[in-house]
C-alpha cells in the first residue's frame, strides 16, 4: 500500500489551498497550475484529490456510481462526520434514491413550465431596467443581479413576503459549508440558526402559495411520487440553490459585458445572442466553482489510482477554461458555442434549475441590451468571498440609455 | 462510419460523418452545425436539440424514454408525432443515412 497520491502512483502533490482568500482574489494562476501539474493531483492542505482539466472533471461528473454524492459534495465525508444539516435528497443522494427525487424537480422546472413563466419573468426584467434607467448610476450587484431574481424567484416559488431577507444569507451558508472547516465555513454555520429556521418553516406545504414551484413539489406527494416528509426537503433545495446562484450568474454576465464593451456591442447588434451571452458568462466566470465527490471503490483515473473513500475536488471553473477543450479559453465571446461547459455540472446531478437560470439571464440581458447603449464601471468592484460561489459584492456602474 | 443528414428549416442540408459512438446531437455540435443548440450538453434536460425524423426512419429508432417524451412538450417549435431529441438518438451503423429535419427555432 502506498500513501494517498504518493510518488508511486505518480500523482503530483500540490501545496495550494483553493479555499484561501488569496486564491479567491485571483484563482486563475492556480487553476493553470492545477491543470498543468497532471490530470489528477493531490492537495496536501486538505488531503483530497483534485481534477482541474475538462476531460477528468467531465469523467468524474459522469460516473456517479464510482464518484458518489451521498457522502457529501463538500469536503465533509458524511460517512465519517455528521452533516451540518439534514442531507439534501437530491444533491447529496445517489441512484436509485436520487432518480426519484430528481424526476420530481425536473418536472417542476421543466421546459414546459418555463414557457408558462417566461412572459412574467421578461416583464419583470423590463420593469427592473426601467428603474435602472431612471437612476443611471447604481450598484449592478444589489440593484440588478440581486434585485431582479428577488423580484421573481421567491414569488415563482410561492413564498410569503415576510422573511425573504433570509434567502441570500441562507444560500451563502449552504455554499460556504461545502468548503473545508475554515473561517468562512465556521462563521457561516455559527450564524445560520435563524436562516435555517426560516427556511424550514417556508418549506411546509401550508406556507407555499398555490400554483408556485413549492406547491407543485408538494402536489407530487398526492401523486405518490414522494412522501410528505420528503417534499419540504425538496423545496429546501430550491431555496438553497435557486437564488444566490442566479444572482451570481447574472452578476457575472453584467460584469463581463461591462468589461468587454465590444462584446456588449455585438449583443446590442443581435439580441438573439442574449442567451448565449449569458451561457458564456457561466462558462467564463463559473459562479459555482467547485464540488466534491467521494469514491465508492478503488478507481483508476487517467493513470492515477485513487483508493476507496477518497474525496475528489472538481474544479469546474478550471475545466471551463481548459485550453485542451476550449479555443481562447480566457476570452469572453458572446458568439461562442459554449454547450458542454460544466458551469452547471454534467450528468445526473447537472443543475436541475438550469432552465430557470437561463431564462432569467436571457430575458434580463435582452432587456438591458435593447435599452442601454453603454455600461461603464465607475468604481472598484468588490468581491464577495464564499467557499464555493464566485461573484461580486458590489459593481458600481453608470449606464447610458440607447 | 455512419453518416447522417440534417435538413435545415430553409431546406439546405448538411451531411455529417459520425464517430460510430455518439448521438446525433454530439455529431452535430462537433461539426458546429447551426440549428442544434444542446444547451444542457446532452443530459436530456433542455429540449434544445429538437429534430423531426423522416417517417421512413422513425420506427427504426430506439423507443423514447419517459423523460424524453415529457421534455418534447417543452420544445420551442411545435411538437409533432415525429419529434425527437437528437441527444437521445445514438447513431449506430444501422442508422447510416438517417435524415433529421431541424425546426425553425430551439429556444
Amino acid at each position: 500500500m502506498s500513501a494517498p497520491g504518493s510518488a508511486v502512483s505518480g500523482v503530483p502533490h500540490l501545496d495550494v489551498d483553493p479555499f484561501d482568500m488569496n486564491f479567491f482574489a485571483d484563482p486563475y494562476p492556480t487553476h493553470e497550475l492545477l491543470r498543468e501539474a497532471g490530470p489528477v493531483v493531490y492537495l496536501d492542505k486538505w488531503n483530497v484529490y483534485g481534477v482541474a482539466r475538462y476531460a477528468e472533471v467531465h469523467a468524474v461528473l459522469n460516473d456517479p456510481a464510482t464518484f458518489c454524492s451521498s457522502r457529501g459534495v463538500g469536503l465533509s465525508d458524511f460517512k465519517k462526520e455528521t452533516p451540518w444539516r439534514p442531507p439534501s435528497l437530491i444533491l447529496e443522494a445517489d441512484p436509485p434514491a436520487h432518480t426519484r427525487t430528481r424526476a420530481v424537480l425536473s418536472k417542476v422546472l421543466s421546459p414546459t413550465v418555463m414557457k408558462q413563466v417566461r412572459d412574467r419573468f421578461a416583464a419583470a426584467a423590463e420593469e427592473r431596467v426601467d428603474a435602472l434607467i431612471e437612476r443611471r448610476s447604481f450598484d449592478a450587484i444589489a440593484d440588478l443581479a440581486e434585485a431582479y431574481p428577488l423580484s421573481i424567484f421567491p414569488d415563482a416559488l410561492g413564498l410569503k413576503s415576510e422573511g425573504r431577507e433570509h434567502l441570500i444569507p441562507y444560500a451563502s451558508v449552504v455554499f460556504n459549508a461545502f468548503g473545508p472547516p475554515n473561517e468562512l465555513r465556521r462563521e457561516a454555520i455559527a450564524r445560520s440558526t435563524p436562516h435555517q429556521a426560516y427556511v424550514a418553516e417556508q418549506c411546509q406545504r401550508e406556507n407555499l402559495a398555490p400554483g408556485g414551484f413549492g406547491a407543485c413539489i408538494h402536489a407530487q406527494v398526492d401523486e405518490g411520487a414522494i412522501t410528505a416528509t420528503e417534499a419540504p426537503l425538496l423545496v429546501r433545495s430550491l431555496l438553497s440553490a435557486g437564488l444566490d446562484t442566479t444572482v451570481n450568474g447574472i452578476g457575472a454576465a453584467v460584469y463581463c459585458l461591462a468589461r468587454f464593451p465590444e462584446q456588449w456591442q455585438r449583443l446590442r447588434g443581435d439580441l438573439t445572442l442574449a442567451r448565449s451571452a449569458f451561457e458564456e458568462a457561466v462558462r467564463f466566470e463559473s459562479p459555482v466553482q467547485t464540488f466534491f465527490r467521494t469514491t465508492t471503490r478503488e478507481v483508476e483515473l487517467s493513470g492515477a489510482t485513487i483508493g476507496e473513500g477518497e474525496k475528489v475536488l472538481m474544479f469546474l471553473a478550471a475545466a471551463n477554461r481548459d485550453p485542451r477543450r476550449w479555443d481562447k479559453p480566457d476570452s469572453y465571446d458572446v458568439t461562442r458555442r459554449s454547450s458542454g461547459h460544466v458551469g452547471f455540472g454534467s450528468g445526473i446531478h447537472m443543475c436541475v434549475g438550469q432552465l430557470v437560470a437561463r431564462l432569467e439571464g436571457e430575458v434580463m440581458l435582452t432587456a438591458l441590451a435593447r435599452r442601454i447603449a453603454k455600461i461603464e464601471i465607475t468604481g472598484e468592484p468588490k468581491r464577495r468571498f464564499n467557499n464555493t460561489l464566485r461573484g461580486l459584492d458590489s459593481l458600481p456602474v453608470t449606464i447610458t440609455p440607447a | 462510419m455512419p453518416a447522417i443528414t440534417f435538413i435545415h428549416a430553409d431546406g439546405k442540408s448538411d451531411r455529417v460523418e459520425t464517430s460510430g459512438d455518439e448521438s446525433a446531437m454530439q455529431a452535430a455540435t462537433r461539426h458546429g452545425l447551426d440549428g442544434i443548440l444542446a444547451e444542457c450538453g446532452g443530459n436530456a434536460m433542455c429540449a434544445t436539440c429538437h429534430v423531426y425524423i423522416d417517417a421512413a426512419w422513425l420506427a427504426r429508432l430506439s423507443a423514447m424514454a419517459d423523460d424524453e417524451y415529457a421534455l418534447l412538450d417543452g420544445t420551442a417549435a411545435e411538437r409533432l408525432p415525429n419529434s425527437r431529441l437528437a441527444c437521445q438518438i445514438m447513431i449506430t451503423p444501422a442508422l447510416d443515412g438517417l435524415v433529421l429535419r431541424l425546426p425553425e427555432r430551439q429556444v
